[in-house]
């Protein structure tokens, strides 16, 4: 451990600023990127499920239709 | 020779090989980042000159490092893209550019961020920075190219196209920029010198490229996946995999 | 009848089409070199006239003014062939089509990149700029207005067939334009130190070379793109 107590860690010699700057936008980043296309595979997955619904609702009501 | 890849040209081979790499490259990533960050911030000594704002290495140059590799993993399928006439490969060109630009934007902003106690300025115009800011601007080009057209598959060739004509100019950038920095520059920016660097440094160093790398990777596959269903919506095996969960 | 033509015919046939339609409309030569005229002027108004101030930014100012006034100029390379067919017949002829590509772009440098060549000792003239530098001002815009041409032209072909394809295209092609604006405006300036700026010229030249080979494959295989 670089650090004394958890105070200087944040500190970072008086850098903290910059450092967690860095660290906080990178992370913000990366987690962003992540959460976006999984939340993309969500929606697409969705958008499969809804369609095949539609397809069987409209076939079941030609079926009705028929008889 | 390359007959083993051949099956891979079908969209739903190249989907199951994705859900086969991902929990691979997951790992990787998630043990890489931890340690890596962990280590980068609270164990590695404090650099002599630069005390503890040096620790921001650990993110600026692998992103930076990521984020050419990601442009030429991308040429590299726009390339097989166009020669073989795969359309999986024009799909991994668009699964690839936006975790590109993510780095690329990170690599930016982490650079400032460690411009700003080094040299005393947030942005110079610095040859590396410049050339960074460019490959921004050539990554940002390749995805609007792509969303601007209607047909998907014509837009596909054309991102591809973009990317090879990007690929080629990036060498000629890289070094026109270089010059027009050495004819400029003043004598007082400092770079940290990475030859040189302590064992103690590089370790955590090499983890966290190596985790950046495995992350390139992790969303790499998560987007070509998403690409290939949005593909092939009205096939069989789409549907048989969404009915199952 | 003759049915086979040789590649310069079919050079010189696409290259004064494209010529000759240019100067029935003289207002798509003109206005591209008054957008570069008033460009130009508006440097001085936005930071004062001081001369040595201007000669400082001469050479950075006359290129950036090229780089636009090419851009804007750009947009009608294929644009009208696109809507009328010819882009297509010009796709399905026997004859390269790289072929005809090289033609079209030749013919956009004539309206427009050679006109800012024969204008641009108005132009040093009006920044202020160092006479020793004057001849380094003609011959980076000799090789480079082609260039830009060459480079434009792929972005040209890419969005062609898009609605709004004019603004896509300048982000497209403003970056690949980076390296040309640095060589030549490092030219200029070397040269008005008077010293020899023969180096930046020839990497200039270096980039004209394999433009002119390696552009109109890219031109094409985008124009084929776009229309398919």
């Amino acid at each position: 451990m670089q650090f004394e107590s958890f105070s200087d860690f944040i500190a970072m010699g008086g850098y903290g600023f910059f450092v967690w700057l860095s660290y906080g936008s990178c992370a913000a980043i990366l987690a962003g990127i992540l959460i976006g296309s999984i939340n993309d595979s969500k929606k697409l997955k969705k958008e499969v499920k809804a369609q095949m619904l539609r397809e069987e609702r409209i076939k079941k009501a030609k079926e009705e239709a028929r008889v | 020779m390359w007959k083993w890849l051949h099956p891979y040209a079908k969209a739903d081979r190249a989907y199951q090989l994705c859900n086969t790499l991902l929990p691979y490259f997951i790992v990787i990533t998630v043990v890489c980042l931890v340690v890596g960050w962990v280590w980068g911030l609270a164990f590695a000594p404090a650099d002599y000159q630069q005390k503890d704002s040096y620790r921001i290495i650990f993110i600026h140059v692998p992103s930076a490092i990521l984020s050419m590799g990601a442009y030429s993993s991308m040429a590299i399928a726009a390339i097989v893209a166009l020669v073989w006439q795969l359309r999986n490969a024009e799909l991994a060109v668009i699964a690839i550019a936006p975790v590109g630009a993510a780095m690329t934007a990170i690599a930016l902003i982490t650079g400032a961020a460690w411009g700003k106690p080094m040299w005393g300025a947030w942005w110079v115009w610095d040859a590396r920075l410049t050339s960074e800011l460019i490959l921004l601007f050539l990554y940002l080009g390749v995805l609007s190219l792509y969303h601007a057209f209607e047909d998907k598959k014509a837009a596909g060739k054309a991102a591809c196209i973009l990317a090879i004509v990007g690929v080629i100019n990036l060498p000629i950038i890289h070094f026109s920029v270089e010059w027009w920095n050495t004819l400029h520059q003043g004598a007082t920016i400092t770079k940290f010198d990475t030859s040189a660097i302590d064992p103690s440094m590089l370790w955590p160093l090499f983890i966290n490229i190596a985790g950046f790398a495995g992350f390139v990777g992790v969303i790499s596959l998560i987007r070509l996946k998403n690409e290939i269903l949005q593909r092939e919506k009205h096939r069989p095996w789409v549907r048989s995999l969404v009915s199952r969960g | 009848m003759r049915v086979n033509h040789s590649y310069w015919q079919l050079f010189k046939a696409v290259y004064s089409k494209d010529v000759t339609l240019a100067f029935r409309q003289r207002a798509e030569i003109v206005n591209p070199l008054l957008f570069f005229l008033i460009v130009i002027t508006l440097f001085p108004l936005a930071i004062g006239p001081e001369p040595g101030l201007l000669a400082r930014m001469a050479p950075g100012i006359i290129w950036v003014a090229t780089l636009l006034s090419t851009m804007l100029g750009l947009d009608k390379l294929f644009r009208d062939d696109y809507h009328d067919g010819s882009l297509e017949q010009m796709i399905a002829s026997p004859y390269p089509l790289s072929l005809c590509v090289l033609a079209k772009v030749f013919a956009h440098w004539t309206i427009t990149g050679l006109p800012m060549v024969l204008m641009a000792p108005m132009f040093a003239l009006l920044m202020n700029l160092e006479p020793q530098a004057l001849g380094a001002t003609i011959l980076t815009l000799l090789i480079g207005t082609p260039l830009l041409s060459f480079i434009g032209a792929i972005g040209a072909g890419l969005t062609v067939g898009l609605q709004k394809g004019g603004i896509l295209m300048s982000l497209l092609v403003l970056p690949l334009y980076i390296p040309v604006l640095i060589f030549a405006t490092s030219a200029i300036d070397t040269s008005s130190m008077s010293l020899a700026y023969g180096g930046q010229l020839a990497i200039l030249g270096a980039m004209l070379a394999v433009a002119c080979i390696a552009a109109p494959l890219a031109i094409s295989s985008a124009l084929r793109v776009s229309v398919s």
